[in-house]
């Protein structure tokens, strides 16, 4: 009970016979939601079991204040109409009057039951049409490109150098964190392997191969794709929200050419450079570790690491780079510009978004594995 | 509405947001019963206050009491009862996108936990019974209804639990003449019926002359003039003369005057 509520105004009830020989049920006090709080179920239950009596009067006139959610409490031990005896005040009378005319809560549509079949049909379709929508977007992208050749003076430069700055510059920090960690672990584990046999300068040979040819690569497209991907899906996708793409449109600017190619572009650039970086640290992490843990100098290790690693694995490595880089933007934006006005289409835009070129990266990779499998590569003997 | 008792409270309010002041001193008394609105140019800080008044915002100085209990630390019972008692209609709506119309009204019902299900069934339905939207639009989602009817499922949803003090931040922005006019004339109405307090931010001049008993003026910094619209036009401060002076003000305050 609230400590400012008057004690004659809590919620009672009492049973009195009238002059008749009739029972009455008087209710007195305030009922309202402030005023009942936790007992409102209590007291509901109670009124329901006196309700069960045959020829009760109820009598509603000196409640001091009774809210919509207690007449409707009221209204429904009732059985949804007026008991046969019923006294009531007229702000109360206008207040029931609103219960009858009240309408039910209509059925909800019924949903169709989809068949497992039919489920997997939708989801073949919608792959379809966001793959179709993908090619549409980077033919587009194409198209802008080659109007951007014959009018340079066109190229969105600043917004490339901001994507850039943005996707590249302010994502130096993660990847070297990560890539730092990962190089100490791979070297940790491998170089106690090596050393059994006592071929502890081999740990150059397969830290720089995994390094710079797949774990550098991977490592920063799937940082670049969680950190970069998710910012453009969401940045297009309140624009959507906050109409700042019409206002592009009416001014005759198009989406792809000012906001998707300099995306594309900017993380085309961006992700080969941290591909380098995020190599170059992971190296560095793990070189140290194998001289504190065998005691292999840096010095020896960066003198053995051209002989042991070929310099097309680098260009392999820069090339998935420029690939993924851009994959990531297109998919990125595709997702971005799909997004419906409203919070919940945000959130699984950007979840879609993230999934696809996380998935799309470790694609892309294998592919790169597949096609230059016999580049780069030494075989003993 | 002589001896009505307050039930917003402003004492020596002032808020800052870093050099920038907005308010200075302010004092201001809600009473029960009335609509009181709240006027001031672009930028001067009415809906701020407003939201003050809802403890959104916490001034850099000065106390609200609203419901007769402090609005800034005041215990979480006490803050809870005050959110049972009050009612927000935001400029925009402000609906859950991702629920349907009748979670929408459900869900402060639902948050009390001692009402039952079946309960809160018929009261939504007699909440949008109330503002005048029809059973079919009650499995519709926000993105699926019009301006107008947003306005009206946000109103049920202010009205869910019963309040005795209701927010409305801009009602009529957005919606054409005809249907500004009817949500007005609900507005009106349902403040009759329930025995409404109302505190209002609007530009509306037609609102304005249509539901308010005393109007506050917010001009730099200060409350600079605080009454019924009669009193309130004859001030003189550029301000007021520029809002009820031009061909609008002057149209809209036609009604007033006797025929």
């Amino acid at each position: 009970m609230p400590s400012n509520l008057p004690a004659d105004h809590r919620a009672r009830y009492q049973l009195v016979t009238l002059e008749t020989g009739a029972t009455c049920l008087q209710l007195t006090g305030s009922y309202t939601l402030i005023s009942l709080n936790q007992s409102l179920p209590v007291i509901a239950g109670e009124l329901a079991q006196l309700a069960k009596q045959s020829g009760l009067y109820w009598d509603l006139t000196n409640i001091h204040q009774l809210d919509y959610a207690n007449a409707v409490m009221l209204w429904q031990i009732w059985g949804r109409q007026r008991p046969d005896h019923l006294l009531l005040r007229p702000e109360q009378e206008k207040m029931f009057l609103r219960l009858e005319k009240t309408a039910l809560l209509p059925e909800p549509v019924q949903r169709k039951w989809f068949l497992p079949i039919s489920l997997l049909g939708q989801q073949l379709l919608r792959f379809l049409d966001h793959l179709a929508g993908m090619i549409t977007l980077s033919g587009q992208i194409v198209l802008d490109i080659l109007y951007l050749i014959a009018h340079p003076g066109r190229i969105p430069a600043r917004e490339i150098s901001a994507n850039l700055y943005r996707t590249g510059a302010q994502a130096l920090g993660i990847t070297a964190i990560v890539g730092f960690l990962i190089g100490i672990v791979l070297s940790y584990l491998s170089s106690e392997q090596l050393h059994m046999f006592g071929a502890d300068v081999y740990i150059v040979n397969i830290l720089g191969m995994s390094i710079i040819r797949e774990l550098g690569p991977m490592l920063a497209a799937i940082l670049v794709a969680g950190r970069s991907g998710s910012a453009m899906t969401a940045q297009l996708g309140v624009m959507r929200v906050t109409e700042e793409l019409d206002a592009l449109t009416v001014m005759g600017i198009p989406h792809s050419l000012r906001l998707v190619l300099p995306k594309i572009i900017g993380l085309g650039f961006a992700l080969p450079l941290i591909v380098l970086w995020t190599s170059a640290v992971a190296l560095i992490g793990g070189f140290l570790a194998a001289e504190l843990q065998v005691g292999l100098s840096i010095r020896y290790a960066l003198t053995a690491l051209p002989d042991a690693v070929p310099i097309a694995n680098l260009w392999l490595a820069l090339g998935k780079g420029v690939v993924c880089g851009m994959a990531i933007a297109l998919i990125a934006c595709h997702f971005g510009l799909r997004i419906k006005p409203n919070t919940e289409s945000l959130g699984e835009g950007t979840t879609n978004s993230v999934v696809t070129s996380i998935t799309a990266v470790i694609i892309i990779d294998a592919i790169f594995a597949i096609a230059f499998s016999n580049i780069g590569i030494r075989i003993a003997g | 509405m002589t001896h009505a008792e307050p039930v917003i409270k402003i004492t020596g309010l002032a808020t800052r947001f870093g050099q920038h002041i907005i308010h200075e001193n302010i004092n201001l008394t809600v009473l029960k019963g009335e609509v009181l609105a709240l006027i001031g140019g672009s930028g001067s800080g009415k809906t701020t206050l407003m939201r003050q008044m809802l403890g959104l915002i916490t001034p850099a100085q000065g106390s609200v009491e609203v419901l007769g209990a402090t609005r800034y630390n005041c215990g979480h019972e006490e803050e809870r009862k005050l959110r049972i008692r009050s009612g927000v209609l935001f400029q925009q709506g402000a609906l859950f996108s991702a629920l349907t119309v009748f979670d929408n009204i459900a869900l402060p019902m639902r948050e009390l936990h001692t009402l039952r299900e079946t309960i809160i069934r018929d009261l939504v339905m007699l909440k949008l019974s109330m503002v005048g939207v029809e059973a079919q639009h009650v499995h519709k989602r926000p993105s699926e209804l019009s301006g107008g009817m947003i306005k009206r499922v946000a109103l049920a949803r202010s009205l869910a639990l019963d309040p005795e003090l209701l927010f409305l931040d801009e009602p009529t922005a957005g919606l054409d003449p005809a249907l500004s006019e009817s949500f007005v004339e609900l507005i009106r109405s349902l403040r009759e019926e329930l025995g409404l307090t109302i505190i209002m931010v609007t530009h509306d001049l037609d609102t304005l002359v249509a539901i308010s008993d005393r109007v506050a003026v917010l001009a730099d910094r200060h409350i600079v003039a605080l009454g019924p619209i009669p009193e309130i036009i004859t001030i003189d401060h550029p301000f007021i003369t520029a809002f009820f002076g031009g061909t609008r003000g002057r149209n809209a305050l036609r009604v007033l005057q006797p025929s």
